[in-house]
């Protein structure tokens, strides 16, 4: 046997020495790929043979294939026309669809504003032409070539509908009712009667709530959109968000997470979505939900998005058609809990008055609602740029769960 | 290499027979081919991994897309470094994971004592089951029986309610006793382990020079116990402070680093990959200290 040069130490050097140089070799592969719009970035000019399958991000209930609930289906259905085999992921926040739709592993996503705008910038998602999409004639004018769906009149999705955030409470514990305002869960004086019970959203975004009921409790501090928050502004809100914090026993952003709280009594009052009080009122829970109309609401306007990286354009083409089908959107519409996106789906409700109730023509309070939308340091008036962008709320909410 | 193709113009021979050849009287190859597959993995797929966090906890992103920007700055690690509430997090995190390993080596060392010294060998193979079978199941179940057990309406509630006592519901104390629980059997195998090689001898030794059993405890098993109880606080100290699904199964919203490493992830890249920097400088610390402290010696 040859004799080895057995220094532990000049082996300890070397394996140091090809990790540095690997280290060296990865950060130069990386900053030479630009990522992002591997794709194209022209809308599909005509749907071809669908693919054979389906890769979607979707908020919960949107994707429904009659396993979350016999007979709640319009996916089965869809697959058989199509022949396009449909997998969904379920995000809970628009930041974690964002994150999704950048690995470039799905073909479409239904984004909220505040990841519309970050995902068209981000060059993730593609133009879409509306004319293969038979049904986007039927969509409510108010939700077309929308600041958070467009880019110079060109749509950049297709609206699937819009609701309110609610105001959720246990009809057992919650006493006397708390009205129709957001005070009973930001007031400290009537959150601390329910102190460790109180739940909010656990997102950057649940900032704009803040700032909305400061719009109306703060009038002074002159907040005139709950997303476009200049520093002082921004500083009551997160004070208030902190204060709310003592009485907070904890935030949700899995929704079944949210049902379960509900459902134990862990959580007694917060901002819900109208899906989990649904389902809630479904099992039979004494819970009860409002639109806290003294200080509004914020919001969704959701829009189905095609992803530049798409492996399954032509499926994702027929998923949006068949997503704002009259009869699939009133489905969809009825089973989360908001108004729909085509205003013949109306007609096709289990409850008549459904389109009514949830004003899906935006003539009640819809319009006046404050869906989300990405923060800018761009005030959009005559500020300037002086607004918190989104990065500071990120940091912002970080130091409210402290 | 190649000259060892050459080297054999033999008739045609097997694959096997001239990769034998190959091999044959060159150990530093037979070494390097038995290597080549872990260490390829542990300079790949190990380091590799914790390369790519630490080069992208240098980048930022871009204001309105969120997209990662690929230019080095430190302000991360500012960012870390000067916000109060980045400390405290860290703070905390350290805390409990502290908290759990001492609570998991008062519990384990008797546990183990009993189980290396005197159980009859037949209770002693029924304890060591006893103490894997929770790592049979998943750690998710896991987690969430106890969200169950410490809910409102939850066993725990229930059963202290005859006595007018209630629960700690879910918040810090909860986060200590579920960690406590998971973590368990990591701190009771290796102190069991290396209770069981003092040789008994050595006991009966201190029995006979007049020691009182407190003493013996004190001055000869302890001194050789206390590596495996360090070997096994590095597992109970940094699960605790890696994990995030605990906190965010029974915490009150109390942020601890795994959660804001959780959270972040998909709002700033850049920003989580520089916080989890932090258990890493922790552990390394705390395994230099282990390695002073002999847990290295005998395992």
């Amino acid at each position: 046997m040859r004799t080895q040069d057995a220094n532990p130490q000049r082996t300890a050097w070397l394996v140091i020495a090809s990790l540095l140089a690997f280290m060296l070799l990865f950060a130069a592969g990386c900053g030479d790929d630009d990522d992002g719009g591997d794709g194209t970035s022209a809308a599909l000019e005509k749907v071809g043979q669908p693919e054979d399958q389906l890769d979607l991000i979707a908020w919960a209930g949107y994707v429904e294939d009659g396993s979350t609930e016999p007979g709640v289906d319009w996916v089965t259905q869809f697959e058989k026309q199509s022949g396009c085999q449909v997998n969904v992921k379920v995000g809970n926040t628009s930041d974690e669809m964002v994150q999704l739709m950048r690995t470039g592993q799905y073909d479409g996503v239904s984004a909220s504003g505040d990841a519309t705008l970050r995902l068209i910038e981000g060059n993730d998602v593609n133009p879409v032409n509306t004319d293969l999409v038979a049904n986007y004639a039927d969509v409510f004018p108010g939700l077309k070539e929308q600041p958070y769906n467009s880019v110079d009149g060109q749509m950049y999705g297709i609206p699937h509908g819009r609701g309110a955030n609610l105001l959720m409470y246990n009809t057992d514990t919650v006493k006397p009712s708390p009205g129709e305002s957001w005070s009973v869960v930001f007031d400290p004086k009537q959150a601390s009667k329910y102190s460790g019970k109180v739940t909010a959203y656990d997102s950057p975004i649940y900032i704009a709530d803040a700032a909305l009921y400061l719009k109306t409790h703060q009038p002074d501090l002159g907040i005139e959109n709950p997303y476009e928050l200049d520093q002082e502004q921004f500083d009551a809100a997160i004070q208030l968000l902190k204060e709310q914090r003592d009485n907070v026993g904890e935030y949700w952003s899995d929704y079944t997470k949210q049902i379960q709280s509900f459902a134990n009594g862990d959580t007694v009052v917060g901002t819900t979505w109208p899906y989990q009080y649904l389902t809630l009122k479904g099992e039979g829970k004494d819970v009860e939900a409002v639109y806290p109309s003294k200080e509004g609401s914020t919001g969704w306007s959701d829009t189905w998005m095609i992803s530049s990286d798409a492996k399954h354009p032509n499926c994702m083409y027929l998923w949006m058609n068949h997503i704002i089908d009259p009869k699939v959107n009133a489905e969809v519409a009825e089973w989360f809990g908001e108004a729909p996106a085509n205003s013949k789906a109306c007609q096709f409700t289990e409850n008549k008055n459904h389109c009514d109730e949830y004003d899906a023509a935006g003539e009640r309070y819809l319009d006046d609602l404050y869906y989300w939308t990405t923060p800018l340091t761009d005030c959009g008036d005559d500020r300037g740029e002086v607004c918190k962008d989104y990065a500071d709320w990120v940091q912002g909410w970080t130091e409210v769960k402290g | 290499m190649d000259a060892a193709g050459v080297a054999a113009p033999a008739p045609r021979r097997s694959v096997g027979h001239r990769l034998a050849d190959l091999f044959h009287g060159r150990p530093r190859l037979q070494a390097g081919a038995l290597l080549a597959g872990p260490v390829g993995w542990l300079v790949v797929g190990y380091l590799g991994s914790l390369a790519v966090l630490l080069i992208t906890a240098f980048w930022s992103i871009g204001e309105l897309s969120g997209e990662i920007e690929r230019a080095a700055t430190l302000d991360n690690f500012r960012l870390i470094a000067e916000e109060p509430v980045y400390r405290s997090i860290a703070g905390r995190t350290i805390a409990i994971a502290a908290l759990v390993t001492i609570t998991d080596a008062i519990l384990a060392f008797p546990l183990a004592f009993y189980m290396a010294k005197v159980a009859t060998p037949r209770l002693r193979g029924a304890l060591v089951v006893a103490v894997m079978v929770p790592l049979w199941s998943a750690y998710l179940v896991k987690a969430y029986a106890w969200r169950t057990i410490l809910s409102e309406d939850g066993p725990l509630n229930w059963a202290l309610a005859p006595f007018g006592l209630s629960g700690p519901g879910y918040g810090l104390v909860a986060v200590w006793l579920v960690m406590s629980y998971l973590w368990l059997p990591y701190m009771v195998i290796p102190i069991y382990a290396g209770l069981e090689r003092i040789p008994d001898s050595l006991l009966n030794a201190s029995e006979d020079l007049r020691a009182r059993p407190f003493y013996t405890f004190r001055r000869v098993i302890l001194p050789l116990a206390f590596p495996a109880v360090v070997a096994g606080s590095i597992f109970t100290f940094s699960l605790t402070l890696g994990d995030f699904i605990a906190p965010s199964l029974v915490g009150s919203g109390d942020q601890f680093i795994g959660t804001v490493v959780f959270s972040t992830i998909t709002t700033n890249l850049p920003l989580a990959a520089a916080f989890a920097t932090v258990p890493i400088v922790v552990m390394v610390v705390y395994l230099l200290g282990a390695r002073r402290l002999g847990a290295f010696e005998h395992v």
